[in-house]
């Protein structure tokens, strides 16, 4: 009798495609759904579109990696809800691009630090996080306090999440998509930015988060 | 779900744990040709590969796990739109607002409900054991509460977790963030008025920035002196005159003699400038940053965050604190 493994363990093009299948069921089961269900891609009521300003702090967040160590996902656990608030839904990301979830907590979980400290004590903080929090191990930012924002990109920013939001924005009574800028906001982005200091777009940013639910 | 995504999911999840089972059928077939624990005929660096079958307890498990799979499926939901037959959800996903989970949570722990989710199920238990606690405490007037030693420990695990971050976890305060501890108040340090600001939250009108009405540097410097004076501090007399002429301006929220807002019975958050406590700083540098720049406190508000009984017991805390 033949053994059959061989065909398999002897021929590394067919091996490949084989593994390739197998590891692929996965995600075609819990990832390709996704893509295609009511609740993954419509946006919760109160979403609303970053700002100029928050969209670049967003873009200092990812820039100097916050999302390495703190996580916006709250989980349906109590034990999370109790302090950070209401668990996060899909329709709050939807217009995530890319998502910001994160995967280490070293540091507390930012999906709703939106409003829950006043502007003065984030700057406080991220230029010295121990005088605030003596405990804290967060490294100091405090050079966003010094670095300017020169808005060259802001508005080819916004039109990019306009065209990456297209299928899952908010919809008018007649059912058209509202984009998530209007020709106006994406014209004044450049103004509204220009000058800000790295660390306002940041605190914008920051604030911003939660806005959704809560 | 559409059907179509259900059966997609459904038949690629069946079919790999059917396929699972025939692939660990085939290969506990002995199909290589060479008898059980025989040489398989080839050797390298003096190592004989021998057929050997399958480990019989790992081809058990193997086993065990794909029933284990079958009955999984059967009982939680994983096979698209089906719901399992216990009905378990972990949370309530897909919803759009804060009132649909409520209203989705308030419907699936009705009684008779077939439907169990897991967070709201903890939820409750959590409730049914603190719920009571609670209700006691905002029951009770907090002046009373502060006097009660259990409750002001539930006060203070509650002030460390949420308030720390800005008051410190001895409450004392640091630049910008006030010292409750003492008996110096923006807002007031009643029970009703420390329950207010923590509830609502408070925003300082904000003191502008008084350089250029003031006349530039130099007056910047007469009326940082006038209110060090104030505060019985040791300043040039004759720069502080001249501040106090210009001090005029700084009372309509401070008040004449600088007392502060709440002197005047209005909580505009103007700080009293005489009892020589600085929110930002008492260094004459300190003073005139603050005249120079402006001001603006802003205490978030806490009542969707943490909501009222825990609220009435973190007041207790506070309002303790300053009492002698």
């Amino acid at each position: 009798m033949k053994n059959k493994h061989e065909s398999l363990e002897k021929n590394v093009g067919r091996f490949f495609i084989f593994t390739i299948m197998a590891i692929s069921i996965g995600g075609l089961v819990e990832i390709t759904p996704l893509f295609f269900q009511k609740e993954t891609t419509t946006p919760v009521d109160n979403l609303r579109a970053y700002t100029a300003l928050e969209m670049e702090g967003r873009d200092i967040y990812i820039r100097e990696g916050c999302n390495v160590c703190h996580s916006q996902m709250i989980r349906p656990f109590r034990a999370e809800t109790e302090r950070y608030g209401h668990y996060s839904v899909a329709g709050e990301h939807v217009w995530e691009h890319p998502f910001l979830w994160g995967s280490k907590r070293t540091g507390p979980d930012l999906a709703r630090v939106g409003q829950r400290y006043s502007d003065d004590w984030h700057r406080a903080h991220l230029i010295d996080p121990r005088s605030v929090v003596p405990e804290s191990n967060m490294p100091s930012f405090k050079w966003l306090e010094e670095n300017e924002l020169d808005g060259e990109l802001t508005a080819k920013k916004l039109e990019a999440f306009n065209f990456l939001t297209r299928n899952r924005s908010h919809k008018d009574e007649k059912g058209n998509a509202i984009p998530l800028y209007t020709a106006e906001e994406i014209a004044n982005a450049k103004a509204a930015v220009k000058g800000k200091k790295e660390m306002d777009a940041l605190i914008a940013y920051l604030q911003s988060l939660g806005h959704a639910l809560r | 779900m559409s059907s179509f995504w259900s059966i997609w999911v459904s038949v690629l999840t069946l079919g790999t744990l059917v396929g699972c089972f025939l692939l660990l059928r085939m290969c506990l077939k002995n199909f290589a040709g060479v008898e059980e624990g025989e040489s398989m005929g080839h050797t390298f660096d003096g190592i004989e590969e021998l057929n050997n079958p399958l480990p019989k307890w790992w081809s058990t498990f193997f086993l065990i796990t794909i029933i284990w799979g079958f009955g999984y499926l059967l009982l939680y939901p994983g096979l698209g739109n089906w719901e399992g037959l216990l009905g378990w959800k972990s949370s309530n996903q897909g919803i759009l607002n804060i009132e649909e989970s409520k209203a989705k949570t308030a419907e699936y722990l009705k009684e008779g409900s077939n439907v169990l989710v897991e967070y709201d199920r903890e939820v409750r238990r959590a409730d049914e054991k603190y719920g009571p606690i609670f209700e006691a405490y905002a029951a009770r007037d907090i002046k009373e509460l502060a006097a009660d030693e259990e409750a002001l420990k539930v006060g203070q695990r509650l002030f460390l977790q949420n308030c720390s971050q800005c008051h410190g976890s001895d409450a004392r305060g640091t630049t910008g963030f006030p010292d409750l501890a003492d008996k110096d108040w923006l807002y007031g340090g009643s029970p009703e008025a420390i329950k207010q600001s923590i509830m609502d939250g408070r925003k300082a009108n904000g003191m502008m920035a008084w350089e250029s009405a003031l006349g530039g540097e130099a007056g910047v410097k007469e009326v940082a002196a006038y209110v060090l004076s104030l505060s019985g501090r040791e300043v040039d007399a004759d720069v502080a005159a001249k501040g106090k002429a210009k001090f005029a301006m700084c009372s309509a929220c401070h008040g004449q003699d600088g007392q502060g807002s709440l002197a005047m019975g209005i909580p505009l958050g103007a700080p009293n400038l005489t009892d020589n406590i600085w929110l930002y700083g008492g260094s004459p540098r300190a003073v005139e940053a603050s005249i120079k720049n402006g001001r603006a406190g802003v205490m978030p508000a806490w009542s969707n965050i943490l909501g009222e009984e825990k609220i009435h017991v973190i007041s207790a805390y506070v309002y303790s604190l300053s009492q002698d």
